[in-house]
Protein backbone atom coordinates (compact mmCIF):
# COMPACT_ATOMS: atom_id res chain seq x y z
CA UNK A 1 0.00 0.00 0.00
CA UNK A 2 2.71 2.77 0.99
CA UNK A 3 6.55 1.77 -0.20
CA UNK A 4 9.52 3.84 0.52
CA UNK A 5 12.33 3.09 -1.59
CA UNK A 6 15.70 4.24 -0.84
CA UNK A 7 14.34 7.44 0.61
CA UNK A 8 17.29 10.18 2.21
CA UNK A 9 16.56 12.89 3.85
CA UNK A 10 18.40 16.23 5.00
CA UNK A 11 18.44 18.92 7.19
CA UNK A 12 21.15 21.29 5.46
CA UNK A 13 24.52 19.31 6.02
CA UNK A 14 22.48 16.60 8.70
CA UNK A 15 21.41 13.71 6.90
CA UNK A 16 18.43 12.44 8.99
CA UNK A 17 17.19 9.16 6.54
CA UNK A 18 20.02 6.95 5.23
CA UNK A 19 18.33 4.59 2.02
CA UNK A 20 15.75 3.72 4.20
CA UNK A 21 13.10 1.35 2.51
CA UNK A 22 9.94 0.22 3.85
CA UNK A 23 6.55 -1.45 3.04
CA UNK A 24 3.61 -1.31 4.65
CA UNK A 25 0.83 -3.51 3.48
CA UNK A 26 -2.60 -2.94 3.35
CA UNK A 27 -4.58 -3.38 6.21
CA UNK A 28 -1.12 -4.01 8.71
CA UNK A 29 -0.21 -2.26 11.74
CA UNK A 30 3.75 -1.47 11.34
CA UNK A 31 5.77 0.04 14.22
CA UNK A 32 8.69 2.15 13.61
CA UNK A 33 10.79 2.36 16.99
CA UNK A 34 13.76 3.93 17.83
CA UNK A 35 15.15 6.27 20.51
CA UNK A 36 15.70 9.93 20.24
CA UNK A 37 17.06 11.67 17.62
CA UNK A 38 16.67 7.81 15.07
CA UNK A 39 15.25 9.98 12.55
CA UNK A 40 11.20 8.57 13.23
CA UNK A 41 9.53 12.01 13.65
CA UNK A 42 11.72 13.05 10.50
CA UNK A 43 10.08 9.48 8.72
CA UNK A 44 6.76 10.57 9.60
CA UNK A 45 6.63 14.62 8.80
CA UNK A 46 8.63 13.43 5.45
CA UNK A 47 5.58 10.65 4.67
CA UNK A 48 3.02 13.93 5.34
CA UNK A 49 5.02 15.96 2.74
CA UNK A 50 5.77 18.63 5.41
CA UNK A 51 9.76 17.47 4.06
CA UNK A 52 11.02 17.04 0.90
CA UNK A 53 13.39 13.78 0.21
CA UNK A 54 17.01 14.30 -0.86
CA UNK A 55 16.72 11.21 -2.74
CA UNK A 56 14.01 8.14 -3.21
CA UNK A 57 10.88 7.62 -3.68
CA UNK A 58 7.39 7.24 -1.52
CA UNK A 59 4.85 5.30 -3.50
CA UNK A 60 1.25 5.30 -2.40
CA UNK A 61 -1.00 2.73 -3.99
CA UNK A 62 1.21 2.52 -6.41
CA UNK A 63 1.54 6.51 -6.98
CA UNK A 64 3.76 9.25 -5.99
CA UNK A 65 2.77 11.31 -3.70
CA UNK A 66 2.10 15.28 -4.03
CA UNK A 67 4.68 17.78 -3.24
CA UNK A 68 2.38 20.10 -1.53
CA UNK A 69 1.80 19.13 1.90
CA UNK A 70 -2.13 20.13 1.59
CA UNK A 71 -2.70 17.52 -0.71
CA UNK A 72 -1.42 14.86 0.96
CA UNK A 73 -4.60 14.31 2.96
CA UNK A 74 -6.38 13.67 -0.13
CA UNK A 75 -4.77 11.08 -1.17
CA UNK A 76 -5.82 9.11 1.97
CA UNK A 77 -2.85 9.37 4.75
CA UNK A 78 -2.88 11.52 7.83
CA UNK A 79 -0.33 11.91 10.03
CA UNK A 80 -1.06 12.56 13.55
CA UNK A 81 1.74 14.89 14.93
CA UNK A 82 3.97 14.71 17.73
CA UNK A 83 2.24 16.71 20.66
CA UNK A 84 -1.15 16.64 18.65
CA UNK A 85 -0.99 20.09 17.45
CA UNK A 86 -4.36 20.79 18.13
CA UNK A 87 -6.06 24.10 17.29
CA UNK A 88 -5.77 25.59 20.84
CA UNK A 89 -8.84 27.87 20.92
CA UNK A 90 -10.97 25.25 18.72
CA UNK A 91 -13.48 23.26 20.76
CA UNK A 92 -13.31 19.72 20.64
CA UNK A 93 -16.38 19.54 18.25
CA UNK A 94 -14.40 22.30 15.90
CA UNK A 95 -11.36 20.52 16.18
CA UNK A 96 -13.16 16.91 14.95
CA UNK A 97 -14.93 18.84 12.03
CA UNK A 98 -11.54 20.57 10.62
CA UNK A 99 -10.52 16.93 9.92
CA UNK A 100 -12.90 16.51 7.83
CA UNK A 101 -12.60 19.65 6.12
CA UNK A 102 -12.37 17.91 2.70
CA UNK A 103 -15.14 15.94 3.03
CA UNK A 104 -18.58 17.59 1.89
CA UNK A 105 -21.20 14.29 3.03
CA UNK A 106 -22.67 15.80 5.60
CA UNK A 107 -24.26 12.97 6.96
CA UNK A 108 -21.56 11.15 7.16
CA UNK A 109 -19.60 13.47 8.54
CA UNK A 110 -22.39 13.54 11.46
CA UNK A 111 -22.60 9.92 11.78
CA UNK A 112 -18.48 9.71 12.28
CA UNK A 113 -18.39 12.32 15.05
CA UNK A 114 -20.84 9.74 16.95
CA UNK A 115 -18.95 7.13 16.11
CA UNK A 116 -15.36 8.96 17.72
CA UNK A 117 -17.56 9.92 20.33
CA UNK A 118 -18.28 5.76 21.01
CA UNK A 119 -14.35 5.29 20.28
CA UNK A 120 -13.42 7.79 23.26
CA UNK A 121 -16.93 8.49 25.48
CA UNK A 122 -14.82 10.98 27.49
CA UNK A 123 -14.86 13.38 24.34
CA UNK A 124 -18.66 13.54 23.89
CA UNK A 125 -18.52 15.23 27.69
CA UNK A 126 -15.68 17.82 26.29
CA UNK A 127 -17.87 18.67 23.21
CA UNK A 128 -17.76 22.13 23.93
CA UNK A 129 -14.71 22.64 25.82
CA UNK A 130 -11.73 24.26 24.04
CA UNK A 131 -9.28 22.30 23.01
CA UNK A 132 -6.17 23.93 25.02
CA UNK A 133 -7.93 22.97 28.20
CA UNK A 134 -7.72 19.35 28.19
CA UNK A 135 -5.53 16.97 29.81
CA UNK A 136 -2.78 15.51 27.29
CA UNK A 137 -4.74 12.31 27.03
CA UNK A 138 -7.89 13.74 26.17
CA UNK A 139 -5.70 15.98 23.28
CA UNK A 140 -4.10 12.71 22.18
CA UNK A 141 -7.53 11.18 22.00
CA UNK A 142 -8.81 13.86 19.77
CA UNK A 143 -6.00 14.52 18.06
CA UNK A 144 -6.59 10.97 16.75
CA UNK A 145 -10.28 11.76 16.18
CA UNK A 146 -9.20 14.57 13.92
CA UNK A 147 -7.39 12.43 11.80
CA UNK A 148 -9.43 9.60 11.98
CA UNK A 149 -12.57 12.22 10.49
CA UNK A 150 -10.94 12.48 7.55
CA UNK A 151 -11.44 8.81 6.58
CA UNK A 152 -7.75 7.52 5.48
CA UNK A 153 -6.58 5.10 4.46
CA UNK A 154 -3.57 5.10 6.62
CA UNK A 155 -3.17 6.79 9.63
CA UNK A 156 0.41 7.75 10.50
CA UNK A 157 0.83 7.92 14.01
CA UNK A 158 3.69 9.95 15.61
CA UNK A 159 4.62 9.22 19.54
CA UNK A 160 0.93 8.99 20.69
CA UNK A 161 2.11 7.79 23.79
CA UNK A 162 4.07 11.08 24.41
CA UNK A 163 3.62 12.41 27.94
CA UNK A 164 0.53 10.19 28.70
CA UNK A 165 -0.34 8.46 32.07
CA UNK A 166 0.55 4.76 31.88
CA UNK A 167 -3.38 4.50 32.15
CA UNK A 168 -3.88 6.48 29.08
CA UNK A 169 -1.29 4.71 27.03
CA UNK A 170 -3.13 1.59 27.87
CA UNK A 171 -6.36 2.87 26.56
CA UNK A 172 -4.75 5.01 23.28
CA UNK A 173 -3.22 1.36 22.26
CA UNK A 174 -6.22 -0.61 22.76
CA UNK A 175 -8.06 2.31 20.73
CA UNK A 176 -5.03 1.83 18.17
CA UNK A 177 -6.03 -1.83 18.09
CA UNK A 178 -9.89 -1.07 17.69
CA UNK A 179 -9.18 1.68 14.57
CA UNK A 180 -7.09 -1.11 12.66
CA UNK A 181 -9.96 -3.68 13.28
CA UNK A 182 -11.77 -1.55 11.17
CA UNK A 183 -9.69 -1.50 8.34
CA UNK A 184 -7.41 1.18 8.45
CA UNK A 185 -3.72 0.91 8.02
CA UNK A 186 -1.50 2.51 10.73
CA UNK A 187 2.16 3.31 11.16
CA UNK A 188 3.17 3.80 14.54
CA UNK A 189 6.04 6.24 15.26
CA UNK A 190 7.00 4.88 19.01
CA UNK A 191 9.48 5.10 21.93
CA UNK A 192 7.57 3.06 24.01
CA UNK A 193 9.07 0.00 22.20
CA UNK A 194 7.55 -3.30 24.23
CA UNK A 195 4.15 -1.85 23.55
CA UNK A 196 4.51 -1.02 20.10
CA UNK A 197 6.21 -3.85 19.08
CA UNK A 198 3.70 -6.00 21.13
CA UNK A 199 0.66 -4.45 18.39
CA UNK A 200 2.41 -4.39 15.58
CA UNK A 201 2.26 -7.32 12.62
CA UNK A 202 5.52 -5.39 11.50
CA UNK A 203 8.23 -3.09 12.60
CA UNK A 204 11.81 -2.00 12.09
CA UNK A 205 14.10 0.02 14.08
CA UNK A 206 15.35 3.02 13.28
CA UNK A 207 18.75 4.11 14.46
CA UNK A 208 20.86 7.66 13.71
CA UNK A 209 18.42 7.42 10.57
CA UNK A 210 19.73 3.90 9.53
CA UNK A 211 16.92 0.86 9.51
CA UNK A 212 18.95 -1.01 12.29
CA UNK A 213 16.64 -4.74 12.42
CA UNK A 214 13.24 -5.45 10.43
CA UNK A 215 11.02 -7.93 11.27
CA UNK A 216 7.21 -8.62 12.76
CA UNK A 217 6.90 -7.44 16.16
CA UNK A 218 7.26 -10.64 17.38
CA UNK A 219 10.77 -11.30 16.05
CA UNK A 220 12.33 -7.83 17.10
CA UNK A 221 10.11 -8.57 20.20
CA UNK A 222 12.50 -11.82 20.60
CA UNK A 223 15.69 -9.94 19.07
CA UNK A 224 18.90 -9.57 21.51
CA UNK A 225 19.72 -6.37 20.25
CA UNK A 226 16.35 -4.89 20.31
CA UNK A 227 15.99 -6.25 23.95
CA UNK A 228 19.06 -4.63 25.09
CA UNK A 229 18.77 -1.42 23.47
CA UNK A 230 14.95 -0.63 23.94
CA UNK A 231 13.08 -3.18 26.00
CA UNK A 232 15.85 -3.02 28.91
CA UNK A 233 16.50 -6.53 29.01
CA UNK A 234 19.38 -7.42 30.70
CA UNK A 235 21.24 -10.74 29.36
CA UNK B 1 -29.45 63.27 17.49
CA UNK B 2 -26.88 66.14 17.88
CA UNK B 3 -24.22 66.86 14.52
CA UNK B 4 -21.25 66.50 16.90
CA UNK B 5 -22.63 63.12 18.41
CA UNK B 6 -23.62 61.72 14.68
CA UNK B 7 -20.37 63.13 13.24
CA UNK B 8 -18.10 60.62 15.85
CA UNK B 9 -20.65 57.84 15.05
CA UNK B 10 -20.44 57.86 11.49
CA UNK B 11 -16.06 58.05 11.51
CA UNK B 12 -16.46 55.61 14.36
CA UNK B 13 -18.59 53.15 11.81
CA UNK B 14 -16.27 53.88 8.55
CA UNK B 15 -13.17 52.42 11.00
CA UNK B 16 -15.25 49.45 12.18
CA UNK B 17 -16.08 48.54 8.43
CA UNK B 18 -12.33 48.72 7.68
CA UNK B 19 -11.30 46.98 11.04
CA UNK B 20 -13.84 43.80 10.40
CA UNK B 21 -12.22 43.35 7.18
CA UNK B 22 -8.61 43.40 9.09
CA UNK B 23 -9.64 41.40 12.07
CA UNK B 24 -10.91 38.87 9.12
CA UNK B 25 -6.97 38.84 7.66
CA UNK B 26 -5.21 39.53 10.84
CA UNK B 27 -7.68 37.45 13.36
CA UNK B 28 -8.31 34.73 11.72
CA UNK B 29 -5.42 34.04 9.79
CA UNK B 30 -3.03 35.67 12.26
CA UNK B 31 -0.71 37.72 9.90
CA UNK B 32 0.06 41.47 10.69
CA UNK B 33 -0.64 44.47 8.40
CA UNK B 34 0.91 47.22 8.89
CA UNK B 35 -0.23 49.11 6.03
CA UNK B 36 -4.02 48.82 5.84
CA UNK B 37 -4.09 52.40 5.12
CA UNK B 38 -3.23 51.82 1.96
CA UNK B 39 -6.26 49.74 1.41
CA UNK B 40 -8.16 52.51 2.83
CA UNK B 41 -6.84 55.43 0.90
CA UNK B 42 -6.77 53.33 -2.75
CA UNK B 43 -10.36 52.79 -1.61
CA UNK B 44 -10.93 56.56 -0.90
CA UNK B 45 -9.49 58.14 -4.10
CA UNK B 46 -10.83 55.15 -6.36
CA UNK B 47 -14.20 56.58 -5.60
CA UNK B 48 -13.75 60.01 -5.24
CA UNK B 49 -11.90 60.51 -8.52
CA UNK B 50 -14.78 58.54 -10.27
CA UNK B 51 -17.30 60.44 -8.42
CA UNK B 52 -15.31 63.47 -9.17
CA UNK B 53 -13.86 63.61 -12.38
CA UNK B 54 -15.73 60.98 -13.92
CA UNK B 55 -19.74 61.89 -12.37
CA UNK B 56 -20.16 58.42 -11.65
CA UNK B 57 -22.86 56.71 -9.36
CA UNK B 58 -21.85 57.00 -6.07
CA UNK B 59 -22.85 53.56 -5.16
CA UNK B 60 -20.71 52.32 -8.22
CA UNK B 61 -18.02 54.40 -6.76
CA UNK B 62 -18.22 52.53 -3.73
CA UNK B 63 -18.38 49.02 -5.64
CA UNK B 64 -15.40 50.35 -7.41
CA UNK B 65 -13.37 51.14 -4.57
CA UNK B 66 -14.25 47.97 -3.02
CA UNK B 67 -12.79 45.98 -6.00
CA UNK B 68 -10.07 48.30 -7.07
CA UNK B 69 -8.72 47.26 -3.17
CA UNK B 70 -9.24 43.86 -3.39
CA UNK B 71 -7.22 43.89 -6.77
CA UNK B 72 -4.42 45.85 -5.08
CA UNK B 73 -4.38 43.34 -2.02
CA UNK B 74 -4.76 40.16 -4.76
CA UNK B 75 -1.08 41.66 -6.41
CA UNK B 76 0.03 42.64 -2.82
CA UNK B 77 -1.05 39.30 -1.31
CA UNK B 78 0.47 36.97 -4.55
CA UNK B 79 4.19 37.57 -4.08
CA UNK B 80 4.42 37.91 -0.75
CA UNK B 81 2.05 35.24 0.56
CA UNK B 82 3.40 32.55 -2.07
CA UNK B 83 6.90 32.60 -0.94
CA UNK B 84 5.45 32.18 2.60
CA UNK B 85 6.85 35.27 4.74
CA UNK B 86 6.67 34.64 8.37
CA UNK B 87 5.04 37.06 10.48
CA UNK B 88 7.12 39.40 10.69
CA UNK B 89 8.53 39.87 7.39
CA UNK B 90 5.13 39.55 6.51
CA UNK B 91 4.27 42.72 7.92
CA UNK B 92 7.64 44.85 7.30
CA UNK B 93 6.32 44.51 3.58
CA UNK B 94 2.67 45.91 4.67
CA UNK B 95 4.60 48.45 6.17
CA UNK B 96 6.04 49.15 2.77
CA UNK B 97 3.30 48.86 0.90
CA UNK B 98 1.40 51.42 3.18
CA UNK B 99 4.40 53.72 2.78
CA UNK B 100 4.74 53.68 -1.12
CA UNK B 101 0.90 54.02 -1.59
CA UNK B 102 1.00 57.28 0.28
CA UNK B 103 4.08 58.25 -1.96
CA UNK B 104 2.46 57.14 -5.42
CA UNK B 105 -0.46 59.05 -4.19
CA UNK B 106 1.29 62.67 -3.25
CA UNK B 107 2.88 62.16 -6.97
CA UNK B 108 0.33 60.99 -9.72
CA UNK B 109 -1.23 63.54 -11.62
CA UNK B 110 -5.14 62.22 -11.45
CA UNK B 111 -4.59 62.09 -7.38
CA UNK B 112 -3.46 65.80 -7.95
CA UNK B 113 -0.79 64.89 -5.52
CA UNK B 114 -0.33 66.68 -1.76
CA UNK B 115 -2.86 68.87 -2.77
CA UNK B 116 -5.55 66.40 -2.48
CA UNK B 117 -8.96 66.84 -3.83
CA UNK B 118 -10.91 69.23 -2.90
CA UNK B 119 -14.48 69.45 -3.06
CA UNK B 120 -15.86 66.27 -3.25
CA UNK B 121 -19.22 65.66 -2.83
CA UNK B 122 -21.00 64.61 -0.19
CA UNK B 123 -23.30 61.63 -0.10
CA UNK B 124 -22.42 59.44 2.54
CA UNK B 125 -24.97 59.78 5.24
CA UNK B 126 -24.96 57.79 8.33
CA UNK B 127 -27.99 55.68 7.68
CA UNK B 128 -25.94 54.53 4.44
CA UNK B 129 -22.54 54.07 6.60
CA UNK B 130 -25.07 51.82 8.51
CA UNK B 131 -26.10 49.56 6.31
CA UNK B 132 -22.27 49.36 4.70
CA UNK B 133 -21.77 48.30 8.44
CA UNK B 134 -24.46 45.99 8.72
CA UNK B 135 -23.78 44.12 5.33
CA UNK B 136 -19.83 43.86 6.07
CA UNK B 137 -20.35 42.59 9.70
CA UNK B 138 -22.92 40.09 7.97
CA UNK B 139 -20.32 38.99 5.66
CA UNK B 140 -17.94 38.11 7.92
CA UNK B 141 -19.69 36.82 10.62
CA UNK B 142 -20.87 34.65 8.12
CA UNK B 143 -17.54 33.68 7.15
CA UNK B 144 -16.40 32.86 10.41
CA UNK B 145 -18.67 30.08 11.12
CA UNK B 146 -18.29 28.37 7.76
CA UNK B 147 -16.25 26.02 7.31
CA UNK B 148 -13.47 28.37 5.29
CA UNK B 149 -13.62 30.78 8.48
CA UNK B 150 -12.58 27.58 10.77
CA UNK B 151 -10.03 26.23 8.32
CA UNK B 152 -8.69 30.57 8.69
CA UNK B 153 -8.53 30.14 12.46
CA UNK B 154 -7.13 26.56 12.27
CA UNK B 155 -4.30 28.51 9.97
CA UNK B 156 -3.56 30.97 12.48
CA UNK B 157 -3.65 28.27 15.45
CA UNK B 158 -1.24 26.19 13.96
CA UNK B 159 -0.66 26.65 10.16
CA UNK B 160 0.87 23.39 9.81
CA UNK B 161 -1.37 20.86 11.49
CA UNK B 162 -3.87 23.04 8.89
CA UNK B 163 -2.04 22.05 6.23
CA UNK B 164 -2.03 18.87 7.09
CA UNK B 165 -5.79 18.78 7.07
CA UNK B 166 -6.02 19.93 4.02
CA UNK B 167 -6.34 23.38 3.85
CA UNK B 168 -4.21 25.85 1.49
CA UNK B 169 -2.91 27.84 3.48
CA UNK B 170 -2.08 30.18 0.79
CA UNK B 171 -5.63 30.40 -0.44
CA UNK B 172 -6.87 30.92 2.82
CA UNK B 173 -4.59 33.69 3.43
CA UNK B 174 -5.09 35.45 0.17
CA UNK B 175 -8.96 35.08 0.00
CA UNK B 176 -8.74 36.56 3.68
CA UNK B 177 -6.86 39.31 2.70
CA UNK B 178 -8.98 39.98 -0.51
CA UNK B 179 -11.88 40.25 1.05
CA UNK B 180 -10.38 42.15 4.06
CA UNK B 181 -8.97 44.83 1.44
CA UNK B 182 -12.23 45.73 -0.40
CA UNK B 183 -13.92 46.28 3.28
CA UNK B 184 -11.04 48.59 3.30
CA UNK B 185 -11.65 50.35 -0.13
CA UNK B 186 -15.17 50.50 1.05
CA UNK B 187 -14.66 52.67 4.09
CA UNK B 188 -12.30 54.70 2.24
CA UNK B 189 -14.80 55.49 -0.63
CA UNK B 190 -17.44 56.49 2.44
CA UNK B 191 -14.43 58.55 4.25
CA UNK B 192 -13.69 60.58 1.34
CA UNK B 193 -17.86 61.49 -0.05
CA UNK B 194 -17.92 61.99 4.33
CA UNK B 195 -15.17 64.42 4.79
CA UNK B 196 -14.97 65.87 0.87
CA UNK B 197 -11.75 66.15 0.79
CA UNK B 198 -8.62 63.63 0.71
CA UNK B 199 -5.18 64.08 0.69
CA UNK B 200 -2.45 61.86 0.92
CA UNK B 201 -0.95 62.59 4.47
CA UNK B 202 -4.40 60.97 5.50
CA UNK B 203 -3.66 57.96 5.42
CA UNK B 204 -0.29 57.03 6.88
CA UNK B 205 1.03 54.16 9.00
CA UNK B 206 -0.84 55.87 12.24
CA UNK B 207 -4.02 54.97 10.56
CA UNK B 208 -2.86 51.48 9.74
CA UNK B 209 -1.42 50.93 13.23
CA UNK B 210 -4.84 52.54 14.69
CA UNK B 211 -6.59 49.59 12.58
CA UNK B 212 -4.43 46.77 14.01
CA UNK B 213 -4.44 48.57 17.22
CA UNK B 214 -8.03 47.94 17.20
CA UNK B 215 -8.07 44.20 16.06
CA UNK B 216 -5.28 43.74 18.89
CA UNK B 217 -7.44 45.31 21.48
CA UNK B 218 -10.64 43.91 20.38
CA UNK B 219 -9.33 40.15 20.13
CA UNK B 220 -7.89 38.55 17.43
CA UNK B 221 -10.22 35.68 16.48
CA UNK B 222 -13.17 37.80 17.21
CA UNK B 223 -15.43 39.93 15.42
CA UNK B 224 -17.58 42.01 18.32
CA UNK B 225 -14.45 42.59 19.85
CA UNK B 226 -12.82 44.68 17.01
CA UNK B 227 -15.69 46.44 16.01
CA UNK B 228 -16.30 47.66 20.04
CA UNK B 229 -12.80 48.19 19.91
CA UNK B 230 -12.62 50.59 17.05
CA UNK B 231 -15.95 52.26 18.20
CA UNK B 232 -14.17 53.15 21.78
CA UNK B 233 -10.79 54.33 19.73
CA UNK B 234 -12.48 56.85 17.86
CA UNK B 235 -14.52 58.31 20.33
CA UNK B 236 -12.24 58.57 23.37
CA UNK B 237 -9.87 61.13 21.70
CA UNK B 238 -12.94 62.72 20.55
CA UNK B 239 -15.21 62.72 24.20
CA UNK B 240 -11.31 64.12 25.47
CA UNK B 241 -10.93 66.73 22.98
CA UNK B 242 -11.12 69.28 26.45
CA UNK B 243 -7.62 67.63 27.58
CA UNK B 244 -6.10 68.94 24.09
CA UNK B 245 -3.11 67.13 23.68
CA UNK B 246 -3.08 64.96 26.66
CA UNK B 247 -5.95 62.98 25.13
CA UNK B 248 -3.05 61.11 22.85
CA UNK B 249 -1.36 59.91 25.97
CA UNK B 250 -4.93 58.66 27.20
CA UNK B 251 -5.22 56.75 24.09
CA UNK B 252 -1.48 55.82 24.34
CA UNK B 253 -2.70 54.38 28.53
CA UNK B 254 -5.62 52.99 27.37
CA UNK B 255 -3.75 51.19 25.13
CA UNK B 256 -1.56 49.61 27.51
CA UNK B 257 -3.76 49.26 30.05
CA UNK B 258 -5.66 46.70 27.45
CA UNK B 259 -2.15 44.89 26.93
CA UNK B 260 -1.77 44.42 30.40
CA UNK B 261 -4.85 43.34 32.13
CA UNK B 262 -6.58 42.19 28.83
CA UNK B 263 -3.99 40.54 26.51
CA UNK B 264 -5.92 38.53 24.81
CA UNK B 265 -7.93 41.70 23.98
CA UNK B 266 -11.78 42.63 24.81
CA UNK B 267 -12.95 39.49 23.37
CA UNK B 268 -10.08 37.34 23.17
CA UNK B 269 -11.44 34.93 20.81
CA UNK B 270 -14.90 34.88 21.75
CA UNK B 271 -17.81 36.69 20.57
CA UNK B 272 -20.19 38.91 22.29
CA UNK B 273 -23.72 36.45 22.72
CA UNK B 274 -26.48 36.24 25.31
CA UNK B 275 -24.95 33.52 27.39
CA UNK B 276 -21.75 35.49 27.37
CA UNK B 277 -23.62 38.77 28.47
CA UNK B 278 -25.08 36.60 31.14
CA UNK B 279 -22.02 34.63 32.24
CA UNK B 280 -20.29 38.03 32.78
CA UNK B 281 -22.89 39.81 35.03
CA UNK B 282 -23.01 36.49 36.64
CA UNK B 283 -19.10 36.89 37.54
CA UNK B 284 -19.80 40.60 37.99
CA UNK B 285 -22.47 39.95 40.81
CA UNK B 286 -19.81 36.94 42.48
CA UNK B 287 -17.61 39.44 42.55
CA UNK B 288 -19.41 42.13 44.12
CA UNK B 289 -20.09 39.57 47.01
CA UNK B 290 -16.85 38.27 47.54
Amino acid sequence: MLSIRNLNVKYGEIHALHDISVEVGQGRVVAVVGANGAGKTTLMTTLAGLLSPASGEILFEGKALPKEAYKILGCGICLVPERRRLYANLTVRENLLMGAYLRKDKAGIAADLERMYDLFPIMRERVKQYAGTLSGGEQQMVAIARGLMSRPKILLLDEPSLGLAPIMVQTMFKAIKDINAEGVTVLLAEQNAFQALDMADEAFVLETGHVLVAGTGKELLDNPLVQKAYLGVKH
Amino acid sequence: MSQYFSGILSLGLIYVIATVGLAIFTGFTGLFSLGHAAFFAIGAYTAAILTYFYGVNFYLALLAAAAASGLVGLLIGYPTLKAKLRTDYFAIATLGFGEATRVLLENLPITQGARGLPGIANYTSLPVILAVAAVVIWIAWNFTHSRHGRAAIAIREDFVAAEMMGVNIFLGRLRSLIFSAACGGIAGGLFAHYFCFIQPSMFTSYMSTQFTAAVVAGGMGSISGPVMAALIFISVPEILRIANIWRLVAYGLLLVLIMIFRPQGLMGYREISFAFVKNFLGRLGKGGKA
